[in-house]
């Protein structure tokens, strides 16, 4: 839909971003994030570019871009949500309690390996109630989003702090803790087949959305443009796996690890870390959140609603239960994202999460979400978290002072929305 | 001529609606027989289209009954009028500028595959079909409805009730932001659509308008029906009276 180029001008001489239709707003972000890559590369005299580099961004941006993905949602719905951060210091909590507290004292004994799912199911659950009760208040009571969350901010972030008596919580699970990053990852093997997999799955996507319109007897663009795309998906996904198997364990690690099984490490082995599980589910999320967006009634009403919420209602769309869901969907990512920032800690801390909404949001606007309602898109959420948190670690390295570091990135979120209306305003997109 | 022998396709009787102690509609009755279109006429705020509102599901009335074929339709929401098979284009069209063509004309009412995702390829392809008849110069499937021209934006709301069947068609100024030629061919089509059988409110502040392609006009002033007349039986003159004074020309008024 972001792409103006309608059929029946094929007279003009298109360009080679247009025969390929890709989004050009998607390639500016692309571009930017390239540059600022490139640009802490040359002034970190190339550390920041490294497997190991790239593997800790990765990671660090997991939290964040999977509370992101949600809030397009609500974003585009015309709400905000300023209480994530703190929602997420809930669910965290609750997970923290329930795996090191309540569940023990029910007779499930440390290490058991009920003990994760369980933890993992009253977190969602935590976050799923919480959330559409926010949604309630907004929907069906029509108090304002930003004074529901804003309240939710104080209330969810004590709440936190009262059910853990302001604590820190762990050591948390083990199993519990393979999903906050490197404490968890697939090995090089499981990270190739995985790679193989979603190259294959890309290309029957573009190959089946071809067709689709083929059987209609709808435009499509030339077959070359089609493999162009095949080819630039697969070097995108198996660079990635790459540059995450390049990053090995270190030996001292390696030692340890083979050390607990009375063993010694052969002469000249090395392992790769490859793709972490907390990744692997930002992944999942990305994909669902998409395929919601694109391809359900839910998702098309989010963005009708946000387009138009008269017509909406016109149309026979149930807006307030609308909005119940879509926040509730904000809640079960923030305890997704509670769960990859505690076990990323290994323990639950009582300051977990705090001014998360402030980069939630951040991401999501960089990423191209109007807060005018309406517009916005999963990826560019995510290709937004990953631009703040590469100019975070970026100026750490660099060893910018710490003032100046958030002055930038408060800077870079101005900047962005101003190019971003530049950019609406020439191409005539609303 | 319409045959007003048979049960009338609506039937809205003894209507009201207040909103505070303001009464928009107050105690109006009004009917609609197959293959008729009648002209809802007024000053702003008089009250049509609230009337009208109360059929296509946006407003609840306070008190009074609609009838549908004879029955008596409870209609809560658009969701009740849909089933109804009552349309409505509203003045504002009602579009999501956001959304293409084809996913405005379908919204609500998506065509799913198999699995349950809304079936993109096979709503744009309908939509094409549909566009066809109606506006064949129609070629931006792709882009979204806030790049469309007034008359585009008017054929996608009207192709929105069109294609779902409707037996009864609430048009509220249909032609308010349209040049000539569209206007014409929004003229042509509701002229089509009366050959099919459809009942149709058209809501217009024109009397020429309304003397030209409507069979009956029904005048409201302050949220009270001033009268329902034959468009053959009055001059534009008296449907200015009826508008203007509120009173119902003297050779009708029995």
């Amino acid at each position: 839909m972001a792409d103006a180029s309608a059929s029946g001008t094929s007279s003009k001489r298109k360009s080679l971003f247009q025969t390929l239709e890709v989004d050009t707003r998607l390639l500016g972000m692309v571009g930017a994030f390239v540059v600022v890559c490139l640009m802490f590369n040359f002034l970190t005299d190339g550390r920041f570019l490294t497997p190991r580099n790239i593997f800790n961004l990765t990671i660090q941006t997991v939290s964040v871009a999977i509370m992101a993905t949600g809030m397009v949602f609500v974003i585009v719905t015309r709400h905000i949500d300023l209480s994530v951060g703190s929602l997420l210091a809930t669910c965290s909590a609750m997970m923290a309690m329930t795996q090191t507290a309540i569940l023990p004292g029910l007779g499930l004994d440390f290490g058991s390996p009920l003990i994760a799912p369980l933890a993992i199911l009253v977190g969602v659950a935590t976050g799923a109630v919480i959330g559409a009760f926010q949604g309630y208040l907004i929907g069906y009571l029509a108090i304002p989003a930003f004074i529901v969350t804003l309240g939710g901010l104080l209330v969810w972030r004590n709440v936190a702090w009262y059910l853990t008596n302001g604590q820190t919580i762990g050591p948390l699970d083990e199993t519990f803790q393979l999903l906050g990053g490197i404490s968890g990852t697939m090995g090089e093997t499981g990270s190739w087949i995985l790679g193989v997999i979603a190259v294959i799955v890309a290309a029957v996507a573009i190959w089946g959305a071809r067709r689709a319109r083929i059987a209609h007897e709808f435009p499509v663009k030339p077959i070359w443009a089609e493999f162009a795309l095949m080819i630039v998906a697969a070097v995108l996904i198996l660079g990635l796996v790459a540059t995450l198997n390049a990053y090995e364990v270190p030996e001292r690690v390696l030692a340890r690890q083979f050390e607990a099984q009375g063993l010694t490490v052969p002469e000249g082995y090395t392992q790769g870390y490859g793709v972490p599980y907390s990744v692997l589910l930002l992944i999942a999320v990305a994909v669902v959140m998409t395929v919601v967006a694109r391809k359900t009634r839910l998702g098309r009403y989010i963005f009708a609603t946000g387009g138009n919420p008269d017509a909406a209602e016109l149309s026979g769309i149930n807006t307030r239960m609308l909005t119940v869901k879509v926040f509730a969907i904000m809640g079960v990512l923030c305890a997704l994202a509670a769960l990859v920032a505690s076990a990323r800690l290994s323990f639950h801390s009582n300051d977990i999460g705090t001014l998360d909404e402030l980069r939630v949001i951040a991401a999501a606007v960089i990423g191209g979400t109007a807060l005018a309602g309406g517009m916005g898109t999963i990826y560019g959420a995510i290709l937004g978290a990953l631009i703040m948190q590469s100019l975070q670690s970026g100026m750490a390295m660099v060893g910018v002072d710490a003032p100046f570091q958030n002055i930038v990135v408060g800077g870079v979120l101005v900047l962005a929305v101003l190019v971003d209306i530049v950019y609406r305003k020439r191409t005539g997109a609303k | 001529m319409v045959d007003r022998s048979g049960t009338p396709l609506v039937e809205m009787r003894d209507i009201s609606v207040s909103f505070g102690g303001i009464k928009a509609v107050d105690h109006v009755s009004i009917d609609l027989f197959p293959g008729e279109v009648v002209g809802l006429l007024g000053h702003n705020g008089a009250g049509k289209s609230t009337l009208i509102k109360c059929l296509s599901g946006a407003y609840r009335q306070d008190t009074g009954d609609i009838f549908v074929n004879g029955e008596k339709a409870n209609i809560e929401n658009p969701r009740d009028a849909r089933d109804y098979n009552i349309e409505t284009i509203y003045q504002t069209l009602a579009l999501a500028d956001n959304l293409d063509a084809a996913s405005n004309l379908f919204l609500g009412r998506e065509l799913t595959t198999g699995l349950g995702f809304v079936n993109d390829a096979a709503m744009e392809a309908e939509t094409r079909k549909i566009m066809g008849r109606l506006n064949p110069n129609f070629r931006k499937f792709a882009s979204p409805v806030s790049a469309l021209s007034g008359g585009q934006r008017q054929s996608v709301a009207i192709a929105r009730a069109v294609y779902f069947e409707a037996k009864i068609l609430v048009m509220d100024e249909p032609t308010a932001a349209l040049g000539p030629q569209e206007t014409q061919m929004v003229a042509e089509l509701i002229q089509e659509l009366k050959k099919d059988g459809l009942g149709i409110f058209l809501i217009d502040h024109d009397v020429h308008q309304v003397k030209r392609l409507c069979d009956r006009a029904a005048v409201m002033k302050n949220g009270e029906l001033v009268g329902i007349v034959d468009v053959d039986d009055v001059s534009t003159d008296d449907l200015l009276a009826m508008i203007i004074a509120g009173k119902k020309p003297e050779h009708l008024a029995a």
